[in-house]
């Protein structure tokens, strides 16, 4: 792969269509795949009822928040070593799904809560605040891009924060371990097997992956966008 | 049928979670397609 070939928003123009269709078509499919084994093929809780099937959004949701974010700070960091056009242009259209997915997490967060902690939200809780300042972060990207008219300096003035942003994410991901928080720890983690039944794991994977699909698909419309709107 | 559409008491929470969820998805590929149609103009 020549990838500095794709790193000027001309020759990237006509791959990111294509890619963004069959990303498209891909999240389609699998959030079918994944609803039908989430409402389904997963069965019903012992504790939580049929409450806990919000799982199949509120998870993928979360990892999306997080993630769109790292890759949006990693564009930003790109973009200042190298003041490559296209980095910018990537991380300006990361922002409003990542803030989307964040929104999602919360909101799904709370219609949770209600019913198992007895409260839609707790101010003061490291979790919720942490994705809460998240939220705030991809607006406060977006607002800083929106309020420069020079787009070259819109991108680097906007990146620095993305950097600085990036600090808050392990934070969001640790902070079931470090605090005394409401919210349950993981459960799903890279080192041990998942504390789930099998199918109840394989509906969340497979949501997460159609959220995947679907934020590639809408961020590469988005950059095309952005591209014809710039140059 | 009825019955799926209860979610055992839990229907106002977990149809607001997907119902809000799907709703934000369409409307962000609304506002996009829209975009895209301006952008080419």
């Amino acid at each position: 792969m020549k990838w500095f070939w794709y790193a000027s928003p001309q020759t990237f123009f006509p791959l990111a269509g294509t890619l963004a269709r069959w990303c498209g078509a891909a999240a389609g499919v699998l959030a079918l795949i994944g609803l039908y084994i989430g409402f389904f093929v997963a069965p019903t809780d012992a504790q939580q009822g049929e409450a806990y099937r919000i799982i199949f959004i509120h998870v993928p949701a979360s990892w999306m928040s997080m993630f769109i974010y790292v890759v949006m700070a990693g564009w930003a960091v790109l973009g200042l070593a190298f003041n490559t056009r296209l980095s910018g242009m990537m991380a300006q259209a990361l922002a409003p799904t990542g803030a989307l997915f964040t929104f999602i997490a919360l909101w799904s967060g709370s219609l949770w809560g209600r019913p198992t902690w007895g409260t839609w939200w707790v101010w003061g809780d490291a979790r919720l605040m942490s994705e809460l300042i998240l939220l705030f972060l991809y607006f406060g990207f977006m607002a800083l891009q929106a309020a420069i008219d020079d787009p070259r300096r819109a991108d680097r003035a906007s990146a620095l924060l993305a950097i600085v942003g990036v600090v808050n994410i392990p934070i969001i991901y640790y902070s079931v371990q470090w605090f005394n928080t409401l919210h349950q720890g993981a459960s799903v983690s890279f080192t041990r097997a998942p504390s789930m039944a099998a199918t109840m794991f394989a509906g969340m994977i497979v949501m997460a992956l159609a959220f995947w699909m679907y934020s590639i698909a809408v961020v590469l419309v988005r950059v095309r966008c952005i591209i014809r709107e710039r140059e | 049928m009825s019955e799926f559409f209860a979610m055992g008491g839990y229907a106002l929470y977990v149809w607001g979670s997907y119902g809000v969820t799907f709703a934000c998805l369409a409307l962000e590929i609304i506002l996009l397609v829209k975009r895209v149609r301006e952008a080419k103009t």
